[in-house]
């Protein structure tokens, strides 16, 4: 870890899980800081999704999770669902449920059972509707939303948990460049709030404009290190089996395929 | 905006009742003998007081109970339906579909087997299961509304194993599908063992309010009041499960003793309605449907609606089923699956293709 001195957000230790009868996870030990953005990348199948689901406690596996410093098995349901939101990739979604409604859903864990929504509840819903510009279709069925809308949508109902830890399964999945760029901004200013966001993002350029960079294959952590440092691109570059390379443009670090004949895969 | 919603939702709501309040007149009057024989009987000055206590008799004790019945009973389907649709996040769970009416039934079967040597010990008129059926003695219909409860439960359970889990749609259908046959199978298997009964439990699983008293309505009132509140207080599950399994999950809500509560009520409400008019097809696909094609509530104040939607429906439907060739009767489940089926058929043809329900 570069960032030793800084406060650990999710600590996961030696933690192994399937799916099936399929290994996924081969003991990952990874320490996520709090109050920066973490991405999770890696090739297709390296297990990036399964470790961000064993991370948020959705799945079952061995080795253990730490949240904030406290066992994930031993936070209360509705203390943890305030810490931590989370937000899939491809989940079914209620197509007959109002866009303000699915936000409200967000506010599940603060409402006492059988209440109705606070002030406090509208005003967060409002403000995560607002910051993904959902607000106007407030009234409209998720199901007459388009993948982008809908997207947006499910992002504004993990915001408005108000979560300390969010962590995102493939974000951007069906935004266009502009939401994609607002998404940007939306998770520095999450960041700047002291928040800690985890993201799984497949588009490497994407992943570089994390703080942190955790790099998977094979279901082993390859490397965790600042987005910034020329090791991270160095193992980045490897791990896709040198056919991207990692370049500055304008301040930001953009990953180009690397047209080169195809050659056997490096041993992981 | 917020207000435009909730406004609809009144309206629907408000339209509803007035739907049932003006069904529930109407049902005292359609039958073998007219309103227009009816009313002078009741009300007209010098009637033979002969003919004015067999009027009464037949609005207050027969028209007046089956009219509320097929209400309370539309309205324990649609609730049903509404839970079903929620809980396995499937467009087309209804009761019916997924075999816990064919439970329900066969539970009902099973207690009349078992219990046809005690009828008489519970007041009924003679020892056959047939009477039994019918009677309206209170700890008659709790044993079968309890053995159709048990039943609904066994059924659901078989589904959700058969279907292994409830992500897919085709296989919680097929599921659903062979659950229903088979368990229909083994109701016909009781019923050919006691030939007594045969035509009185048929006509009673063809689906009829005819044999609803005033304990059957009151029974299926009772519980339907238990059940919407139950599903009510347990429809934010509902709405988080709209979002996936992992979103609720993440959302700190304790899925499984909720998931059993909501399959608990689904099992409730279905066997009531089951043990009372038998099996009534489609109302509970069809009434959270119509609601929502009206309105997009969540889950909450979509049971209040879908349970009124379900009774106007079976209200609507019994009216039909007694009018159509008066003074015949058909039994009313046999006009609900025509037009449900009908109904079915239409929702496949519209939503097949993307996003569509199958």
């Amino acid at each position: 870890m570069t960032h030793a001195p800084e406060k650990i957000a999710i600590c996961a230790n030696g933690i192994s899980a399937s799916i099936g009868k399929h290994p996924i996870l081969h003991g990952i030990t990874l320490d996520v800081a709090a109050g920066r953005w973490t991405s999770i990348v890696g090739p297709n199948g390296a297990g990036k999704s399964t470790l961000l689901r064993a991370l948020a406690g959705l799945l079952p596996c061995t080795g253990s999770v730490h949240l904030l410093g406290r066992p994930l098995a031993g936070w209360h349901r509705s203390d943890r669902a305030r810490a931590l939101s989370w937000l899939g990739q491809n989940e079914v979604a209620a197509d007959d449920l109002l866009v303000y409604d699915v936000a409200m859903l967000g506010r599940l864990p603060h409402q006492p059972w059988l209440s109705p929504p606070s002030d406090a509840d509208h005003d967060a819903v409002e403000q995560a509707l607002r910051a993904t510009r959902a607000w106007d279709w407030r009234q409209r069925a998720l199901g007459q939303l388009s993948g982008g809308e809908r997207q947006r949508v499910l992002l504004a109902r993990a915001l408005a948990v108000q979560a300390q830890v969010l962590l995102m399964d493939e974000p951007l999945a069906n935004l266009d460049p502009p939401h994609q760029a607002d998404w940007l901004l939306l998770v520095r200013e999450l960041v700047a709030q002291g928040k800690t966001v985890v993201s799984v993002l497949h588009e490497v350029s994407f992943a570089l404009q994390a703080d942190d960079v955790a790099i998977i294959a094979a279901g082993r952590l390859r490397h965790h290190g600042a987005a910034q440092d020329a090791a991270t691109h160095r193992a980045l570059e490897h791990v896709f089996d040198d056919r991207i390379a990692i370049h500055a443009v304008e301040g930001q670090w953009l990953a180009m395929p690397r047209l080169l004949p195809r050659r056997e895969p490096a041993s992981h | 905006m917020i207000g435009t919603v909730a406004q609809r939702g009144r309206w629907l709501a408000g339209l509803l009742l007035l739907a049932s309040a003006l069904l529930v007149p109407l049902g005292t009057g359609v039958g073998s003998v007219g309103l227009e024989n009816l009313w002078p009987a009741l009300w007209g000055d010098g009637t033979d007081p002969a003919a004015r206590a067999m009027a009464w008799q037949i609005v207050w004790d027969i028209r007046l109970p089956r009219t509320l019945g097929a209400w309370c009973a539309g309205a324990l389907l649609g609730l049903a339906g509404a839970v079903a649709q929620g809980l396995f996040r499937n467009p087309l769970a209804d009761p019916y579909l997924l075999g816990s009416a064919s439970g329900a039934s066969l539970g009902v079967a099973t207690a009349l087997a078992l219990m046809g040597g005690g009828a008489g010990m519970v007041g009924s008129a003679g020892g056959s299961a047939a009477a039994m059926v019918f009677s309206g003695h209170w700890l008659v219909r709790l044993g079968l509304t309890g053995a159709a409860f048990a039943g609904a439960v066994l059924a659901v359970l078989l589904t959700l194993a058969l279907a292994r889990g409830v992500q897919h749609t085709l296989r919680l259908l097929l599921a659903g599908v062979i659950v229903g046959v088979v368990l229909g199978a083994f109701t016909s298997l009781i019923l050919l063992l006691s030939p007594d009964s045969l035509q009185a439990m048929q006509a009673f699983l063809l689906g009829s309010t005819g044999f609803v008293g005033w304990t059957s309505c009151v029974l299926m009132a009772g519980v339907w009041l238990l059940c919407v509140v139950a599903a009510w207080a347990l429809s934010r599950v509902l709405d988080g499960l709209a979002l996936g399994e992992s979103t609720a999950h993440s959302l700190g809500l304790p899925l499984a003793p909720l998931r059993a509560a909501l399959v608990a009520v689904l099992a409730l409400a279905t066997g009531t309605a089951v043990a009372q008019t038998g099996l009534i097809a489609f109302v509970g696909l069809a009434a959270p449907h119509l609601v929502r094609a009206v309105v997009k509530v969540p889950h909450g104040r979509l049971m209040g609606l879908a349970s009124l939607m379900g009774a106007v429906l079976l209200a609507g439907a019994d009216l039909l089923a007694r009018g159509l060739i008066a003074p015949q009767e058909l039994p009313v489940g046999v006009l609900t699956a025509v037009l449900g089926g009908g109904y079915l058929l239409w929702l496949m043809h519209r939503r097949t293709g993307p996003g569509g329900v199958l």
